[in-house]
């Protein structure tokens, strides 16, 4: 990957949503077949500013606003691809993707296997998702589960500025689409860039423990290294372990850690019933069943649609949730 | 009378303005009868020998192809065949109006299509056997795949063409679906893009008035499928779905208005379904037999002959060479499709991203060896058979 940042950059803080704005303007400088359209991503720059200046910057050819009409979006993407561009769509708000599930999960994510590899489609997805902003509803579901179920996709989702930069330059490099979830929560956290980043398919121990591993991803790994924190003074070494890349899935380091610690417990906003935290406490039993000294715990969104903005801090997993699940891990010496 | 943003007259006997438009009698050159119909008579351009007969061969061909398709499903060589019998003025007209380097986008019933385009008989139905869900080469057909979902291909054609516009490139996009799929929602906002972006893209239905076993006053309250060009600021066509010449000339008149930089065109060609719409359908709780008489009489292959006789352009020679072609493609299917297809499960696994994640490596190592061991069993099988069969001849 080309890092095309100045010294001066690396050197100040940026905003998650300013990481994400840098990637794409790399992109679109490194190669002119990365085109950039959706709802409003044009002259205002997107509702979170996240394509700030692009459409000014690389003009309407390449940054441009579309009709207020996601499955048009998509398809149109798709056809895009299909002679050749690099489509990197926007969502506007997680739930505002559902009508672009049809060309998603129909299209999208099975031309290259219909094809037999003759027509990959290497589109990127913007969906700003999760909570945690007093957004009314439609505007705070976690969606990554719809997509993680659909083969065909990967799924990545930062949660630093600097995953959000590479992350992203990853997925537009890849010949396969991206579901590239943005935690919305996050989009003003600051932090300075590294522009020299993992492969998509990557985990990160965030944070190093002994005694058991929180797996959590996107807006939930800033919650997990408080709860670790607040841990450690109660007598808690954990680790933290940043997903990064749902599909793939990276057993490898997941399994190195709770191997390690002997304890586990999955963490996202999303209902937990059927959701991601499923399949990974299920894989995480399958590989780690002998190491294990309780139960895979999960600490998820409850079973509901998104709460009213009043109600969500009551939905989403706080500290104190996280660290009841570490302390009902069947510690015998405490 | 407002005239909209459409284009108004063409000069070749396809007016375009709005009357033009909400004037629900499609548009014709042949007749039923195959004479050259009334009201364009005076108007018709030349019609040039060489194409008509070119074109009447790939609709013997291509009906040839239909029939024994349905025959080889009735043996169940095909797991599914959607006939297009009585549509081959659209599915053949359409294609000869492009260009190779065109873009195509297919449903399940485009068949003919295709194969008038070029492919492969048995590339073609590889999705119809079950074989994969794609038997050829897109890029090298500039043919998506079939696409099952109604309409969803159609803003794939809407942004294919925008990238072929932007790219600089005087690719056309043309995308089938038929009257049902007018009533999905990708289908009004791939023809909203479509004309937003004045994207070079033919929207051409095929409205066989029934999908499945809705008729087309289910679909629609509206006197014409083509007025719906209207409301998205777009040219729209009717035509006699089952006149090849009004067909190939409003598909190239449309493709010439895309190259020209004036945006797409919705073409609705008025026609008939005269099979069910598959085998597993039973047509006749649906529709009477006289409503197909109706349209027997319209074919549109039968049509087509009789103005070339008329003309004498139709020869004996000409017949026969024709009907052999025909005969030898039905030989070619029954011999290859009548083979067991090979099918290999490792394509499963080979074809779902660039590079194979670690879950499925190992899904795949797994069945491999699921299948060695099958193998080894029936070896070791066999083995014992015949060590038990020299044991009883000793």
């Amino acid at each position: 990957m080309t890092a095309t940042l100045d010294g001066a950059a690396q050197s100040t803080e940026i905003s998650l949503a300013q990481a994400v704005n840098r990637a794409l303007r790399d992109a679109m400088t490194a190669d002119e077949k990365v085109v950039v359209f959706g709802e409003d991503v044009g002259v205002l720059g997107g509702v979170f500013r996240v394509t700030d200046g692009l459409t000014r910057d690389f003009g309407e050819q390449r940054c441009f606003d579309t009709p207020l009409a996601e499955a048009g979006i998509m398809g149109t993407a798709i056809g895009m691809a299909m002679y050749g561009f690099r489509p990197v769509v926007e969502m506007q708000f997680d739930a505002f993707s559902y009508p672009a599930f049809e060309q998603i999960a129909s299209h999208l994510a099975k031309m290259r296997n219909r094809t037999r590899g003759a027509l990959p489609l290497p589109v990127v997805v913007r969906v700003p998702y999760g909570g945690g902003i007093g957004g009314v509803e439609h505007h705070s579901d976690s969606s990554e589960g719809y997509f993680v179920a659909t083969p065909g996709l990967h799924v990545v989702t930062p949660a630093t500025v600097s995953d959000a930069y590479t992350l992203l330059r990853a997925a537009i490099e890849s010949d396969d689409p991206v579901i590239f979830m943005e935690p919305k929560r996050l989009y003003w956290s600051k932090d300075r860039l590294d522009t020299v980043g993992p492969a998509i398919g990557q985990a990160a121990v965030r944070r190093q423990g002994t005694d058991a591993t929180l797996i959590a991803y996107g807006p939930t790994v800033q919650t997990a290294l408080e709860a670790a924190e607040a841990g450690a003074a109660e007598g808690y070494d954990l680790e933290v372990v940043d997903l990064r890349s749902i599909v793939p899935f990276d057993d490898a380091t997941v399994t190195a850690s709770v191997r390690k610690t002997g304890r586990a417990v999955v963490i996202h906003e999303a209902a937990g019933f059927g959701g991601t935290g499923a399949e990974i406490a299920a894989r995480v039993s399958e590989r780690c069943f002998h190491w294990l000294e309780a139960p895979v715990r999960r600490v998820t969104g409850f079973d509901i649609p998104y709460p009213p903005p009043k109600l969500e801090r009551h939905h989403l997993p706080s500290v104190d949730r996280i660290l009841d699940a570490v302390a009902s891990l069947q510690w015998e010496d405490r | 009378m407002t005239v909209l943003a459409t284009p108004d007259k063409t000069g070749s006997g396809f007016p375009l303005g709005f009357d033009a438009i909400l004037d629900p009698s499609p548009l014709q050159y042949l007749d039923e009868h195959g004479a050259l119909s009334g009201a364009l008579r005076d108007d018709a351009p030349e019609l040039d020998p060489k194409e008509l007969l070119a074109t009447w061969r790939a609709m013997v061909i291509g009906r040839r192809f239909d029939v024994q398709a349905t025959t080889m499903v009735r043996q169940g060589r095909l797991a599914v065949y959607p006939s297009s019998y009585g549509q081959e003025a659209c599915e053949i007209g359409a294609i000869l109006a492009l260009r190779p380097t065109d873009w195509f986008f297919p449903t399940y019933r485009d068949c003919v299509s295709m194969v008038t385009r070029g492919i492969d008989t048995v590339e073609t139905l590889t999705l119809l056997r079950g074989d994969w869900h794609c038997g050829y080469d897109p890029q090298r057909w500039r043919t998506a795949p079939q696409c099952t979902p109604l309409a969803t291909q159609a803003p794939h054609a809407a942004g294919l063409a925008l990238a072929a516009k932007l790219a600089g490139d005087d690719t056309v996009a043309l995308a089938f679906c038929g009257d049902g799929g007018t009533s999905e929602g990708d289908f009004h906002e791939a023809l909203n893009f479509a004309a937003v972006y004045q994207a070079p893209v033919i929207f051409f239905v095929q409205n066989n008035q029934y999908a499945i076993s809705v008729p087309l006053a289910k679909q629609t309250r509206a006197a014409a499928l083509a007025h719906k060009a209207v409301g998205y600021g777009m040219a729209g066509v009717r035509v006699d779905g089952n006149d090849v010449i009004a067909v190939r000339r409003a598909v190239a008149e449309a493709a010439e208005r895309a190259r020209r930089g004036e945006g797409p065109t919705l073409i609705e060609a008025v026609t008939y379904r005269m099979q069910a719409h598959t085998n597993a359908d039973d047509a006749s709780r649906y529709r009477e037999e006289s409503e197909v008489d109706y349209w027997k009489v319209r074919d549109p292959l039968a049509r087509l002959e009789t103005y070339l006789k008329a003309a004498g352009l139709l020869t004996d020679d000409v017949v026969a060479e024709a009907n052999q072609v025909a005969e030898e493609l039905a030989n070619d299917m029954r011999a290859r499709l009548g083979e067991e297809p090979e099918v290999d499960h490792r394509d499963m696994f080979a074809h779902v991203y660039a590079e194979p994640t670690p879950q499925l490596l190992e899904q795949a190592a797994a069945l491999q060896a699921e299948i060695d061991a099958a193998q080894l069993d029936a070896a070791q099988l066999d083995a014992a058979e015949l060590d038990a069969e020299g044991e009883a001849a000793r």
